[in-house]
């Protein structure tokens, strides 16, 4: 080896970048996290009334499933496109972008989770006095929470993963770097960058696992009784716009 | 933003756009060439492999597994990665690995729970017939699954066109380059054009796949040929085939996520 630091050299790999860009990708992280923190609180927020909603008037349930679904199909890359007259380039822009994308993830689970609450819950609940803001606060939202955590789990490894393409109006946090590295051949930083991204993804994922189970204590139980849950068909689909 | 729109009609119906190396026409022969060849070749690998593993019964895990790996991976990253490697010397190359990877996934895991979620007293009666394995694969199993199978076709399709569309952000070709050119040169009726054009084309396939799901759905013709016989409902084994983006989607994801957490 010659003194030549890796960056010089444009090793994959190089220690150098950490020490010398080490604010440049703290900052971008940042920037990641905050954006999929965001869209998916955001996600939670809106998706939460649609699914009361498309519960309680099935005359609405056609129309939200079906235009959640109809947005999960368009690519990413158009997505973002297709809102760029409306908020410019902007963080605002990649936020939007993202929240549809979670709605479709999130209405279905969320949806999936109420109506799995056992009718006879309802009717105890009903029977105690529970109103109907009571039953769905108390009896009805912590029997679907299950469902519904799993919907933010696989919204939010999602989330991490699309936001790399807000890099197309430089607000794709990890993903500018990505894009930068490409126009640079900067290999360090290409390859940092999306391992982090992938890191990022299972570390939100297993956080949520825990919050899941912290808040759902019950399904622990259930789940030592019946080791083997039947797989449903729904188990399936595995789409995810890219 | 009405400037944006009426700029992008403008420039979707001036007929030089579409023209030319850098024209709609031959960007969409692009992406249709990427997305065919690269969901032919997912096809030919992740097809067998599933039906086989889930005529087994084994393997399972796996196929869960590698789905969900599938969506903590950014796909940009992985087209920027295969660019600038040496790969990335060979044209088109990159591309094709990337949405290749990406396809599979889906591909898989519907195929493998399809073939599982086959009700085993209906194998089994099949196997008190005297069907052989082949015959319970092709003549119980398949039909069975098929819903899923087309599912998972369906799915992968639509990430391919998606991932192709990304992979102009890595400087191939596409309908992607329509955008990515819009955004270098500042102008968005160009953008939001090209945007149209990329989701207009996501949402036909899905839709011509849906159609092509039902039409060849093997037991479809099997029902309708009973109920002629018997002239009773058809709604019976339909139901299950027909509600591709309905309820039967809906606990998918929620389903998908307490796989994860098993696995």
């Amino acid at each position: 080896m010659s003194g030549q630091s890796c960056l010089e050299t444009n090793a994959w790999i190089c220690g150098e970048y950490f020490r010398t860009r080490s604010q440049e990708l703290t900052d971008a992280t940042v920037q990641h996290v905050l954006i999929t923190v965001v869209s998916v609180a955001i996600g939670l927020a809106i998706a939460l009334p649609l699914a009361l909603l498309a519960r309680r008037r099935k005359a609405f349930a056609g129309p939200i499933l079906g235009v959640t679904t109809v947005l999960y199909t368009l690519p990413s890359l158009a997505m973002f496109s297709l809102l760029l007259p409306v908020f410019g380039l902007s963080a605002a822009l990649v936020v939007t972008g993202l929240v549809l994308y979670s709605l479709t993830i999130l209405v279905r689970n969320i949806l999936a989770g109420l109506e799995a609450v056992p009718e006879e819950a309802r009717e105890a609940a009903r029977g105690m006095g529970y109103g109907p803001w009571r039953l769905l606060l108390e009896v009805e939202l912590p029997l679907a929470l299950p469902a519904l955590l799993a919907g933010v789990r696989i919204a939010t490894v999602s989330t991490v993963a699309l936001t790399t393409v807000g890099a197309i109006v430089d607000y794709g946090g990890l993903g500018s770097l990505i894009l930068d590295g490409l126009d640079t051949t900067f290999k360090a930083q290409v390859l940092a960058a999306s391992v982090l991204c992938v890191v990022l993804a299972v570390a939100a994922d297993l956080l949520l696992l825990l919050l899941q189970r912290l808040l759902t204590p019950w399904t622990r139980a259930h789940r030592v009784r019946t080791p083997r849950a039947p797989a449903g068909p729904a188990q399936a689909k595995a789409a995810e716009p890219a | 933003m009405n400037d944006a729109i009426t700029g992008a009609w403008t420039w979707l119906t001036t007929s030089a756009h579409w023209q030319g190396e850098k024209g709609v026409l031959h960007r969409l022969a692009e992406h249709l060439y990427f997305t065919g060849v690269c969901l032919a070749v997912a096809c030919v690998v992740a097809l067998p492999i599933a039906l086989l593993l889930g005529h087994l019964g084994r393997g399972g895990a796996l196929a869960i597994n590698i789905s969900n790996v599938g969506r903590a991976v950014p796909t940009l990253a992985v087209l920027v990665l295969l660019t600038i490697t040496p790969l990335g010397e060979y044209g088109d190359l990159p591309t094709l690995i990337a949405l290749v990877l990406f396809a599979i996934p889906p591909l898989l895991t519907n195929a493998y729970i399809g073939m599982r979620e086959v009700d085993t007293s209906v194998v089994e009666a099949a196997r008190g017939m005297g069907m052989s394995g082949k015959q319970v694969f092709s003549r119980v199993e398949l039909p069975l699954a098929y819903p899923l199978i087309m599912t998972g076709i369906r799915t992968s399709a639509v990430q391919v066109v998606a991932t192709a569309t990304l992979a102009a952000m890595a400087g191939e070709g596409g309908l992607g380059r329509i955008i990515t050119a819009g955004f270098n040169l500042q102008n968005t009726p160009q953008v939001v054009a090209g945007a149209v054009i990329v989701a207009v084309l996501a949402l036909l396939i899905e839709v011509v796949l849906v159609v092509a799901g039902k039409v060849f759905d093997p037991m479809r013709r099997r029902a309708s040929r009973t109920a002629h016989a018997d002239s009773a409902p058809t709604d019976g084994p339909d139901e299950g085939a027909g509600t591709p983006t309905g309820a039967a989607d809906v606990v998918t994801a929620g389903g998908r996520g307490s796989a994860a957490l098993g696995s």
